[in-house]
């Protein structure tokens, strides 16, 4: 399980986590999360965000 | 000589680095060079009005530093460094005596904040926050102190209102306008707005301007025209932002209310480019994050080979009002149509409706902020 970070916002994205409000459910790889998602917090796309360390 | 000339960036801002970091996934070696008047710093700038709210100072806000994002990006970094003039002819920047020859140049240094010439001597009180530097003085000026006057009722102001009535402290907004944020929302969303910040505890002083500012035993008082007075510790100025032209203008690059760019952002001067809060880009001045970030990624291909337009989509604004949600596409200035309005307390929905019945535009505030993505696919993308 990996996390994404928005680079904009610095919201993330914990494929563990999922983000359930918008239906993707935990356990939800990157890659499988929908290609019109986008940030919650600040409305960038998929592509402004980046993988982090695993803290 | 030239032809092994750097990349020069001008500004370390959203726009810069997002234009790095973009380059870098297309090409890892191209040399270049950063320059900016500040630490170099990496930070969000729509994030400095979530600093109470999120509990973070000026030093959580920041997201890398200098070093980091010289190591990860693989740039030369010039901090501290002032931009005296571009000799477009000869392709150099001038910092002062020193020549930086570039290949390619890209101004990315922003807007300056408007600053209200104001009667008093209580200016000393008075911020403008428009970079972490910025944020950093007003964060260290504050404290200790309760209550922060706001001059201003848009986006930025709002924003801070409510940030800071989440820190606790006390906030009286003052401003021209009979709503917030005019220009931006339709009147029945600013209203909710503007109720809920109120329900948060903000005072609201509108149509009416600050006269004077003078000390007070503690921080200022305020004149309002209308007669009243508000006292404060501290006083924000957000009345708004001017895209910084004056440089290009100079060097003989065209500008108008930004630097003119078309939608392959090049200026009318040869290999020299704009981007972000400094560039009118086919016409739009759009001081936004998601209109930045296509920008920097249609230059970044550019920059790296391939002539890249910038495709402008929907761009929804998310305004960062927690008591409030809101989100809002204005529609182009021309457009025909009018708004029809769903309000249910706090809870708008406002679409800007063509006579066809076409949405080419929307503003959504409280429970309707959850549907901004479904609407935004409804309206037609600014180029088509």
């Amino acid at each position: 399980m990996k996390k994404w970070q928005c680079v904009v916002c610095g919201l993330i994205y914990d494929e563990a986590e999922g983000w359930p409000e918008d239906g993707i459910v935990p356990g939800t790889k990157w890659e499988d999360v929908p290609e019109d998602w986008v940030c919650p917090d600040c409305g960038v796309g998929k592509e402004d965000f980046e993988m982090i360390e695993i803290g | 000589m030239t032809e092994q000339a750097p990349i020069v960036i001008v500004g370390t801002g959203l726009a810069g680095y997002s234009l790095a970091r973009e380059m870098r996934k297309l090409d890892k070696e191209q040399p270049i060079i950063m320059v900016t008047a500040d630490d170099g710093v990496s930070y969000s700038k729509p994030m400095l009005s979530t600093g109470f709210t999120k509990g973070k100072d000026a030093n959580g806000l920041a997201q890398a530093s200098t070093d980091t994002m010289a190591e990860q990006l693989n740039i030369e970094l010039r901090t501290f460094a002032t931009v005296t003039g571009i000799d477009t002819e000869a392709k150099a920047l001038l910092l002062g005596e020193e020549r930086l020859e570039y290949s390619k140049l890209v101004l990315a240094w922003g807007a300056d904040v408007i600053r209200l010439s104001i009667d008093g001597d209580g200016f000393e009180h008075v911020f403008s926050i428009n970079d972490l530097l910025d944020y950093r003085a007003f964060r260290k000026a504050l404290a200790g102190g309760k209550r922060v006057a706001i001059m201003g009722a848009g986006l930025i102001g709002c924003e801070f209102a409510n940030d800071l009535r989440n820190g606790g402290y006390e906030v009286d907004v003052i401003a021209p306008s009979d709503v917030v944020m005019p220009g931006l929302l339709p009147e029945p969303a600013a209203a909710a707005v503007q109720h809920e910040l109120e329900n948060l505890g903000a005072r609201f002083h509108l149509e009416t301007v600050v006269e004077r500012i003078d000390r007070a035993e503690q921080g200022v008082t305020l004149t309002l025209a209308n007669g009243e007075y508000v006292h404060a510790d501290l006083v924000i100025s957000a009345v708004g932002l001017r895209p910084r032209t004056e440089l290009a203008r100079a060097a003989g690059i065209e500008t108008g209310r930004g630097i003119t760019v078309n939608r392959a952002l090049e200026t009318s001067a040869q290999d020299v480019y704009a981007l972000g809060d400094c560039a009118e880009v086919d016409g739009h001045v759009l001081l936004y994050v998601l209109p930045l970030m296509a920008c920097a990624r249609a230059l970044a291909k550019t920059l790296i080979g391939e002539r890249t337009e910038v495709k402008y989509g929907t761009m929804p604004v998310m305004i960062k009002t927690p008591c409030c949600p809101t989100a809002v596409c204005p529609p182009a200035p021309e457009a025909d149509g009018e708004w029809h309005v769903e309000a249910e307390g706090s809870d708008v929905k406002a679409l800007f409706r063509s006579p066809e019945g076409e949405v080419l535009g929307f503003a959504v505030t409280g429970r309707f902020a959850m549907e901004k993505q479904a609407l935004s696919k409804e309206v037609p993308p600014l180029h088509q």
